[in-house]
């Protein structure tokens, strides 16, 4: 119990004299997360749309995909973006293994299921006149792709949060495309791990509780977007 | 737009965005892939030596600490340039194989036999074999790594020597987690574990696990530096691995290895071993 206090003194002093090493790993996290979630929303919200708004065979089926999606293990995107980009592999030639850009792509693998579905279920839930209604006060297919995702803001938002509580909280895949090292691709989840490993513990915990406080930053900053919004 | 199209262009999209808003990756000559054991890693050995090559050298040094039998699964797929692990007969199977080059001794430590200072299995002042069987034989739980790495490797070693078939015997655990996890868990459950020093010194006083049998010649955890043969794998930075090898065996760093841990443990944690006649190949 004592370490959970310890850990969380640390943390306050880490934060307080600006340790640089963890601001660093502090923004890398953000940014990783903050980017691989923007990728994800543009086409996640992109497959949604596309899924909700169009009839085609097999539509239940690509649900479905999409809802297993949300499931995905972060480590097992790790394996398979890692077989993916080895020098000797079949994106190799890219040569981002082991550096933030492969990062970016597996979290992007792993939230870009989570905003389909979650974004996908909020559009379907919407009055299934109101397309109609739209469209015959003269708006453009655009404009009334714009409206919907206006209309499902709400849970949209909780779908853009969800995605990226995803990311910023998974190590399978960050650890094993980005190889943990030091000041170029160590994030919070990832410099936890490994502070435990070497018994740490005071820490480990110190970074943990500065994730949460990340990650309650950033939700609670969308959440006000949403409420707000809400409001109107 | 088809589905394929939207997913070239968001890698394209996601590389584009990487290399404008994060450092760029050093270009791949500089860049040099070291493929390590945990346990150089966790005691905090690399984290002393790899600024110090990298400021003589100017290369960067990408470390992927994982399991020695990782590691070596990385060699022999051409992914790393350079190898630091402790499994013997492993690297030996790379080094025939081709695929590792210029296997060279570094150093050495031990592995150590710990558990509850209870001692339930009475395994202390007898050979490591005689303890792994008296282990069986009281049934008092035993936790192995069970994850192919070094540590791995030499402690299934000692239970075939002593006879001892552990498919499905309950005492017999296995955590799959890295050192430190392992001995976290050993200490929680009061099991006996095999660890090498290094690790566990790094860790003893959060543990209370004391050491129960030590000094064993076939305790000794040697680790050897191979780089990865360029003339099989055409991407290998060979000039970064030699260097990286060269610098590892060199006068100057076996005398930082030989020191290291002794301000923070009260003993060093390796012992330095370049150029004498190498004992981990005599398994």
């Amino acid at each position: 119990m004592e370490l959970i206090w310890e850990g969380l003194r640390k943390a306050l002093e880490l934060l307080l004299r600006l340790d640089p090493e963890v601001l660093g790993i502090t923004l890398l996290s953000l940014k990783v997360s903050g980017i691989a979630t923007l990728l994800s929303v543009a086409l996640g919200l992109g497959l949604a749309v596309l899924v909700a708004l169009n009839d085609f065979p097999g539509k239940r089926l690509v649900i479905a995909l999409m809802n297993t999606g949300m499931g995905l293990p972060p480590v097992v995107v790790g394996l398979f973006v890692t077989v993916l980009l080895w020098r000797n592999g079949p994106f190799g030639f890219l040569g981002i293994l082991y550096t933030p850009a492969a990062i970016i792509l597996a979290q992007s693998v792993i939230a870009t299921p989570i905003i389909a579905g979650l974004g996908l279920a909020a559009l379907q839930h919407l009055p299934p006149g109101l397309r109609l209604q739209i469209l015959s006060l003269g708006a453009t297919r655009s404009q009334m792709v714009w409206l919907l995702l206006k209309e499902a803001r709400l849970p949209l938002l909780a779908a853009v949060m969800a995605g990226f509580g995803g990311v910023i909280s998974e190590v399978g895949a960050s650890i094993m495309v980005g190889g943990n090292l030091k000041g170029s691709t160590r994030v919070l989840t990832t410099a936890t791990v490994m502070e435990t490993s070497r018994g740490n513990f005071e820490i480990a915990f110190a970074l943990s509780f500065i994730l949460l406080v990340l990650a309650f930053t950033v939700n609670a900053l969308l959440t006000h977007l949403q409420q707000r919004s809400g409001r109107r | 737009m088809n589905r394929p199209a939207c997913l070239r262009l968001g890698l394209a999209f996601v590389v584009a965005l990487a290399s404008a808003h994060l450092p760029a990756a050093p270009p791949t000559q500089r860049a040099v892939i070291l493929a390590t054991t945990t346990s150089t890693q966790d005691s905090g050995l690399l984290d002393e030596l790899v600024p110090l090559f990298e400021k003589q050298t100017g290369y960067a040094v990408k470390t992927i600490a994982v399991g020695s039998g990782q590691a070596i699964a990385m060699g022999k797929r051409g992914e790393a340039d350079v190898l630091l692990v402790h499994s013997p007969e492993a690297e030996k199977a790379l080094v025939a194989d081709g695929a590792g080059i210029n296997r060279r001794i570094v150093m050495h430590n031990d592995f150590v036999l710990v558990g509850p200072a209870a001692d339930p299995a009475g395994v202390a002042k007898h050979t490591a074999q005689e303890s792994f069987q008296r282990i069986a034989h009281s049934k008092a739980i035993f936790l192995s790594r069970g994850d192919n790495s070094g540590t791995h490797a030499q402690e299934l070693k000692i239970w075939k020597a002593a006879g001892i078939p552990l498919e499905g015997q309950s005492w017999y655990q296995q955590t799959g987690l890295g050192m430190g996890q392992t001995l976290a868990i050993a200490a929680e459950k009061k099991a006996y574990t095999l660890s090498d020093r290094g690790t566990y010194l790094a860790l003893r006083k959060k543990l209370g696990l004391p050491i129960l049998h030590e000094g064993d010649p076939s305790l000794r955890n040697v680790y050897h530096v191979i780089e990865v043969n360029p003339a099989r794998f055409p991407k290998v930075n060979e000039p970064g691995a030699r260097a990286f090898a060269d610098f590892l065996v060199s006068k100057a760093v076996q005398q930082r290895i030989k020191e290291f841990g002794i301000a923070l443990y009260g003993s060093p944690l390796f012992f330095p071993d370049a150029g004498t006649p190498d004992a981990g190949s005599q398994h």
